[in-house]
């Protein structure tokens, strides 16, 4: 741990990898308290996984690979959003085939492009190690964009999340705000990819606010402890593979996934206990 | 307010089905204001259906159906709805305030697209209107506690304030006592025959002999409107909407 702190105080590029975990996490607790309420991390899972297409399509053509990645990531919250609305009788199919269609398109651009194989690896498994400094900015801007949609119409989220029938008859446009809050997921996958690549993204985004739902009753107490945690689980993560020289991402994810078995198993035993507790006091008023 | 003399809800030869299967034929009903119409039917003869069409989520394949003289999602601002089964995860978390507050949305007068979207959070004025719904329905305790830790009573009460909580004209209740005991569900009933006083109320219900002692009037739909009365349910009425193998038993209120 100690050398650690150190190598983090000498080392930019620990710093850089250290604030780019910290931005990450607003993303992965906002954002995922809605995707873990709602219920809809497969969706979340078509969209991660078919931005390899349009990162492999702008390293072709030679854009920059993050802004391909978003621009792949809205188009497919779209269309994948516009499928469970339209053919709902055969979702999980049509889903699925984005996730693998995208990520074809996207081996094959990345097999054509000249030089570019290596680094095939550090999209699907992302590397915190190499954020550039304006990677940091441009995932400032994404956070910045994205908590103030979210301050702007939690009300609206907050319907659609949770009673999508009786919002509709309250007038909100519900097609309208599941499929920004598609594209908030997708802005959200490109934040976490560049933590832990787009195959470990899944767990980053739904992990953190699952431990948090343990604890809270609320949307608004749950997105802040969520973004607690995952600034706490890249941070822990990010020191537990310095020192063995461990790939962070992995790490990462093997922490927040062992979190997640802990506090499910004592946030049981803790409702448990308080369920025993109120049998005692109930029968004693008896 | 609109003039007594002009039905707050009115459909005329409405029709619709689903697929190939008529579900509601040739309907004819005026809702007056201050009414408590009790709706009640056979399962599957189409009383869900009709309410869906009064509240805007379904258009109806022939005649038309207006809410205040105008097609319904125009009014929605001034309906409220109480569903027959919670529409939710019981382990959402949210607490029963916040439930409540969702009443709120989508009161612009202007019920147009651009109206809902207005950013902002709930305002103090929300907030106070749904702590005064929770006390209407005697459950101002619960504000704070997590809907999926309500028994089926008191979430049944936390659903009839959320639609209290937009100071709806009329309220629509969809089977609102399917899922509570009978001493449960005279209070409900007790605590609508106060809130008749002040809006029109249409409940459906299946058990006709129990509200019949509350409403002021019944419409019998079994694919039509097979009676449409004030008089006092009598056996061949009952017979007309259910069949013959009803045993009819008298209550005496």
């Amino acid at each position: 741990m100690e050398t650690f702190y150190s190598a983090l105080i000498e080392y930019t590029f620990l710093q850089s990898a250290l604030i780019a975990g910290l931005l990450a996490s607003i993303g992965c607790g906002v954002v995922g308290t809605y995707v873990v309420v709602k219920r809809i991390a497969f969706i979340a899972g078509g969209v991660a996984h078919s931005v390899l297409g349009g990162m492999g399509a702008a390293l072709y053509y030679g854009f920059d690979p993050l802004s391909g990645a978003l621009a792949a990531a809205i188009f497919s919250a779209l269309l994948i959003g516009s499928v469970r609305l339209h053919w709902q009788a055969q979702e999980d199919t049509l889903i699925s085939a984005l996730w693998a269609i995208g990520m074809a398109i996207g081996i094959l651009f990345i097999s054509k492009t000249p030089g570019y194989q290596s680094d095939l690896m550090s999209f699907l498994f992302g590397d915190i190690l190499l954020v550039p400094q304006q990677s940091l900015w441009f995932m400032a801007i994404l956070d910045v964009l994205l908590l103030l949609v979210v301050a702007a119409y939690h009300r609206q989220f907050q319907a659609v999340v949770f009673d999508e029938e009786y919002a509709k008859l309250r007038g909100v446009p519900v097609t309208f705000f599941y499929l920004l809050l598609l594209v908030l997921i997708a802005i959200t996958v490109v934040l976490l990819i560049q933590v832990v690549g787009l195959i470990l993204v899944l767990a980053l985004l739904t992990l953190p606010a699952a431990i948090a739902g343990h604890y809270v009753n609320s949307l608004g107490k749950m997105m802040v402890i969520a973004t607690a945690v995952g600034a706490m689980l890249s941070s822990g993560g990010l020191a537990l593979a310095y020192q063995p020289d461990l790939p962070p991402g992995p790490t990462i994810i093997l922490l927040a996934g062992s979190s997640y078995l802990l506090s499910a198993f004592f946030s049981r035993i803790a409702s448990d206990r308080r369920a025993r507790k109120t049998t005692q006091y109930s029968s004693r008023d008896l | 307010m609109t003039l007594k003399t002009e039905p707050v809800i009115s459909l005329r030869g409405v029709s619709f089905s689903y697929h190939t299967l008529p579900v509601l034929e040739q309907i004819d009903l005026d809702i007056m204001e201050g009414e408590f119409l009790g709706i009640v039917g056979p399962n599957a003869g189409g009383k869900s259906t009709l309410l869906k069409l009064m509240l805007g989520e379904l258009e109806p394949h022939q005649g038309r159906v207006e809410v205040f003289a105008q097609r319904p999602h125009k009014n929605r601002n001034r309906i409220g709805y109480v569903p027959q089964y919670p529409n939710f995860s019981k382990s959402f978390p949210i607490t029963v305030e916040q439930v409540v507050l969702m009443g709120r949305l989508g009161l612009h007068p202007q019920q147009s697209w651009l109206s809902q979207l207005i950013p902002g959070r709930y305002t103090a004025a929300d907030y106070e209107a749904a702590q005064k719904a929770l006390h209407e329905v005697e459950a101002g305790s619960l504000a704070q506690r997590q809907i999926g830790s309500l028994s089926g009573g008191q979430l049944q009460r936390v659903l009839l304030a959320r639609a209290l909580a937009g100071t709806p004209e009329v309220l629509i209740l969809d089977e609102p006592t399917a899922n509570i005991d009978q001493r449960l569900e005279g209070d409900i009933f007790d605590l609508l025959r106060q809130f008749n006083q002040r809006m029109t109320i249409l409940v459906v219900s299946h058990d006709i002999a129990f509200i019949s002692s509350y409403v002021t009037r019944v419409a019998c739909i079994n694919r039509t409107l097979v009676c449409h009365n004030t008089d006092k349910i009598d056996g061949s009425m009952i017979q007309a909407l259910y069949g013959e193998d009803v045993r009819m038993v008298h209550h005496h209120h």
